[in-house]
């Protein structure tokens, strides 16, 4: 069964999610994407927000990590049902 | 052969490099838990055994793709300093993403050693790393270490003692791409061979061309003299290169997407291999602590709740050593009269020094240096602990409204120690434009010379006004609405710039949220009261000395009636006033453009050598002094004002000049917050004149 895309910002806390794929049109921050490890199948989940709700903090490969919703906005992922 | 080796000490940001670097060199880097600290090369020597070695710190990258400046910085020393051997630092607890690295160091060099950092760390989070499957799987010496109580330090020098001598071969793991770009490599290969023969690695350079990475191409060029774009035969193999990929669908993106992916997997693999964890779960300790740091209820209050209680430590513990000091100083003060009476010196000579140059001195160490040595050490536990991080993610949407970089609140957090060091900091901005806007707004916030400046200030006058509430309290709240006036200036001039001068839009931004580690207290008071306490010793007497000289002199060379300070002040007067301040603050102000610290000392000397000789040992002889020049409470806030916001130090403004390489630059900086500081103290004094408050 194929499950629908959603872009990183809209993941709600405390829910996993796989990446699919990256759609940046600036190389640049394509590249500091992927310097995260953020390649197809990664795991990432939505950890916290700060008080004003933007950026997002996310768990990725074993770090937190916090990134604005315009930048989580240029990330597909899949959500992956609660453990 | 040369009488020394050299290591390049490499890493993600906030592995422990610096931690490593300053154990082994004994030098004082800057070190804290967050990512960006080190934004230059140091340089520092150790021995051992018969070699010596020149150990270089360089700034932590995550990727040696260069898209940054540190990772510029970074790659170039790896790939053309020529180090000897490269330290690659990694951080136990997150070992799969530091592998990232290592696996494309691994493709620069040979002359690798993997420091796996932090294993204290990972024991704690029950992280096991298995460091024999490493080094197999690595083809590199790797060895285990906790660099904080130095344990596997000794093993990190002979590793790199070895690796270090000629003879030695590694067989590092080569990393394989997809098969298509495997062949473009082939076709290109040989011909870089034939140019940079076995000075660089040719597979990986050969491999960065086709990728079009144009800053190695640059640097091949600047640093090693190779000129590989008017290399004919490389460029059509380069462009067959490229249209046999272009024929596999590969463009650029493409093509390094599976790059990385291939990388990454890579080191999923061996981290898979290497690391057995028995926790899968992440941090769970710290994720409690950030839902309260960061969380929308509490993010806020927290942060103003803990630098409230910082300023508070610092206001109620500076007082009593304040005058304790000042007691003291100026008992020797006393002594000193004695001695220069009993040898019969002429009065000027006694006025030249002691109540030019020493009670300036002296004014500096004792209004000075215990807020500093309290401050400090508890600004730096919070650095350690990894809140300042915290901070920039919590601030980072105003930052973003203000269309300025969300790094920015960190580079803003380090001017709280120097406004020279916060400037050198920007650099971990990438952005031109919004380091430009950090850089001409760090002054907003008051760096240590200024500090116990608004400290004195508000003890004194504001500290007392509430009734029934304490002093401490009272004048706590007041240095928060200064610092709090600071982050609000800075947003609003850097939202005006990026509407005016530095036109733009906010660009990407990425910050890491590091564990929670425990401070080393110990360390730091140790450190913070010795680096700080010498600092401002050696300050106050290269700039503090001959600057109150200069004041006295001023203030006793009379031409028709009136002294030069006088003459000075007279002239100021009339604009200072408009300012709610008078003649000879402004000049201090002025007089103190070599160091924040001078500025007190300065109007206080003003002050005694033109009215009524006071005793002043203590903040309240400080008050009926400056009361008795007409201070009221609206002086001591436009002072305050204008402590927070005018010219930054000449230290700075260099500073700003060495960093922007432009005059243009250093002189808005210059102007904009002097400009600012001159506009709010007319706004506060001519309103509260008007309202007939003041
Ligand atoms: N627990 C623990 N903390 C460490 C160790 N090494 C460094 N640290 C801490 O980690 C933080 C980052 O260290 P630093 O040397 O500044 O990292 P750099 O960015 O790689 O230069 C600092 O707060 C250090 O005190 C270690 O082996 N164990
Ligand atoms: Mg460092």
């Amino acid at each position: 069964m194929k499950r629908e895309l959603i872009p990183l910002n809209m993941l709600p806390l405390g829910s996993a999610a796989k990446v699919r794929s990256l759609t940046n049109d600036d190389s640049r921050t394509r590249r500091r994407m992927l310097d995260l490890g953020l390649i197809k199948n990664t795991h990432i989940e939505a950890i916290q927000k700060s008080p004003s709700g933007d950026p997002t903090a996310y768990w990725i490969r074993g770090a937190v990590i916090a990134l604005r919703s315009d930048e989580a906005s240029k990330i597909l992922v899949e959500a992956v049902s609660g453990e | 052969m040369a009488d020394h080796f050299v290591v390049a000490l490499a890493g993600n940001p906030n592995v422990g490099k610096s931690t490593i670097f300053n154990s082994l060199t004994g030098l004082n880097q800057h070190t804290g838990n967050w990512p960006g600290k080190t934004v230059t090369n140091a340089r520092g020597k150790y021995r051992h055994k018969d070699k010596s070695f020149i150990l270089v710190d360089i700034p932590g990258t995550y990727s040696l793709m260069a898209s940054s400046v540190e990772e510029t910085v970074a790659r170039d020393f790896i790939c053309f300093g020529e180090p000897d051997v490269t330290v690659v630092v990694a951080d136990a607890t997150c070992l799969e993403r530091n592998l990232n690295l290592v696996l494309q160091t691994l493709e620069i060099t040979g002359n690798v050693v993997v420091c796996v950092n932090l294993i204290d760390e990972a024991e704690r989070k029950k992280i096991k790393i298995d460091l024999k499957i490493l080094q197999a799987r690595l083809g590199v010496p790797v060895v285990g270490a906790s660099a904080r109580s130095g344990r596997g330090l000794n093993q990190l020098r002979e590793a790199v003692y070895r690796a270090a001598l000629p003879g030695v071969v590694s067989r590092p793991l080569a990393v394989d791409y997809e098969g298509t770009i495997e062949e473009a490599v082939q076709m290109v290969e040989p011909e870089v061979r034939r140019t940079v023969q076995n000075k660089i690695n040719s597979r990986w350079a050969a491999l960065k061309l086709i990728e079009g990475d144009h800053s190695i191409i640059k640097s091949l060029r600047d640093i090693m003299g190779f000129d590989l774009i008017n290399d004919a035969t490389l460029a059509n193999r380069l462009a067959a290169a490229r249209k046999f990929l272009q024929e596999n669908n590969y463009d650029s993106d493409a093509m390094r997407d599976s790059l990385v992916f291939t990388i990454v997997s890579l080191a999923e693999e061996i981290a898979r291999e290497a690391v057995i964890s028995e926790n899968q779960k992440f941090n769970s300790r710290d994720r409690k602590i950030d839902s309260i740091l960061t969380s929308r209820r509490y993010g806020l209050p927290a942060m103003i709740t803990l630098l409230g209680l910082v300023f508070w430590l610092t206001v109620t513990g500076a007082n009593y050593p304040s005058e304790v000091i000042a007691g003291f100083l100026f008992w020797i003060e006393e002594r000193l009269t004695e001695f220069f009476q009993w040898a019969g010196s002429p009065p000027w000579l006694h006025g030249l020094l002691v109540e030019g140059m020493y009670r300036t001195l002296a004014w500096v160490v004792s209004v000075m240096l215990p807020p500093m040595a309290i401050f400090f050490p508890l600004f730096t536990i919070l650095e350690d602990l990894g809140y300042l991080p915290r901070v920039a993610f919590n601030m980072d949407n105003f930052f973003k409204k203000a269309h300025a970089h969300g790094k920015q609140a960190l580079t803003m957090c380090m001017g709280f120690g120097c406004n020279a060091a916060g400037i050198i900091g920007c650099r971990i901005i990438d952005s031109p434009r919004e380091r430009l806007i950090a850089t001409i707004t760090n002054n907003f916030v008051p760096c240590n010379g200024r500090f116990p400046a608004l400290i004195a200030i508000s003890t004194i006058f504001v500290g007392g006004t509430v009734p029934g509430i304490p002093n401490s309290v009272v004048s706590t709240c007041a240095l928060m609405s200064v610092i709090i006036l600071g982050v609000f200036m800075t947003l609003l001039i850097s939202r005006i710039l990026s509407a005016t001068i530095l036109k733009g839009l906010p660009s990407s931004f990425i910050l890491e949220l590091p564990p929670y580690r425990k401070p080393q207290i110990g360390r730091i008071l140790v450190r913070s009261v010795l680096d700080r306490t010498l600092f401002v010793l050696g300050r106050a007497a290269s700039i503090a000395a001959p600057a109150g000289m200069a004041i006295w002199v001023m203030a006793n060379i009379t031409i028709g009636g009136a002294s030069l300070l006088d003459y000075g002040a007279g002239f100021l007067q009339p604009f200072a006033l408009l300012l709610g301040l008078d003649g000879y603050i402004l000049m201090a102000f002025i007089l103190g453009f070599p160091a924040n610290e001078i500025v007190i000392p300065i109007i206080i000397m003003s002050y005694v050598s033109t009215g009524s000789l006071v005793e002043l040992d203590s903040l309240e002889a400080l008050r009926q002094l400056l009361i008795s020049h007409g201070w009221t409470w609206l002086t001591a806030v436009c002072v305050m004002l204008f402590s927070l916001m005018h010219f930054p130090c000449g230290t700075t403004l260099w500073t700003i000049k060495k960093e922007t390489q432009s005059w243009k630059w250093t002189l808005i900086s210059f102007l904009v917050p002097t400009l600012t500081g001159i506009t709010v103290c007319f706004i506060v004094a001519q309103t509260v004149r008007m309202l007939g408050l003041g």
